[in-house]
């Protein structure tokens, strides 16, 4: 299961909107080890597209250093699909890298930029393996958490 | 003398979790040699078709290696090495 805030959600949503029509992504960073996502990081796609994302490369190594340096991992790897469901593609599980993650993907199909209920999904990818997680919006994350 | 090598998680299962490990070599393509004789299956996940793979980044001193020559990037002791997978994926 993953619990993250309702400001974390609302976050997610926001990016994905304003990105729109183009693939928006990012990841919540969190203390190693507690799976707890704290610091939403909005990542440039630098793929620029409407079905392909991808953290250039650059900034991929300095985001990654600051987690060192802060002991921390991601704890969640989202994206977005604009024009297809919140389930991963054949692309996202076979690069699927980070096999402790929650992989969140939101679509924006239904309304683009535009307000309006969007779908948000959460899954574990391990090992080619695509399991569908529970979702529980919080408040704030009580510390003990978990 | 050795270089050490940043390994990510998902490559871990090939160092026994370490989180870095030291090699050596004078080009990247010799240090993934140097760390597939002590970490059988890790040259595998780097290299396809006698390059590197194009969803992995290895970095040299904080430079992508891609614009350092890739594979026949030059390397000496006290480098630091770290490798990467892409974040990356999509609809199509």
């Amino acid at each position: 299961m993953l619990t993250i805030t309702q400001a974390t959600y609302d976050a997610i949503v926001a990016h994905a909107r304003r990105d729109h029509p183009d693939e928006a992504c990012g990841i919540v960073a969190g203390p190693e080890g507690s799976d707890r996502p704290e610091r939403v990081i909005e990542m440039i796609n630098a793929a620029g597209s409407p079905t392909f994302y991808e953290f250039d490369s650059t900034e991929l190594l300095e985001l990654y250093k600051e987690m060192w340096a802060r002991d921390e991992e991601p704890v969640i790897v989202y994206h977005s699909h604009t024009a297809t469901e919140a389930y991963p593609s054949v692309t996202d599980v076979k690069l699927a890298s980070e096999p402790g993650a929650h992989y969140v993907l939101v679509s924006t199909r239904e309304h683009g930029n535009d307000e309006g209920p969007v779908e948000f999904r959460s899954y574990r990818i391990v090992d080619g393996e695509i399991t569908e997680e529970e979702i529980r919006v919080v408040e704030t994350l009580s510390s003990t958490e978990s | 003398m050795a270089i050490e090598v940043r390994i990510p998680t998902i490559l871990r299962t090939y160092t026994a979790g370490e989180k870095s490990v030291s090699g050596s070599g004078g080009t990247l393509a010799a240090l993934i040699d140097d760390l597939e004789a002590n970490h059988a299956g890790i040259k595998d996940r780097l290299i396809d078709n006698g390059d590197l793979r194009r969803f992995v980044n290895v970095y040299v001193n904080d430079e992508d290696v891609r614009f350092l020559g890739g594979l026949g990037a030059e390397l000496k002791d006290g480098d630091q090495v770290v490798v990467l997978p892409a974040v990356a994926g999509g609809a199509s």
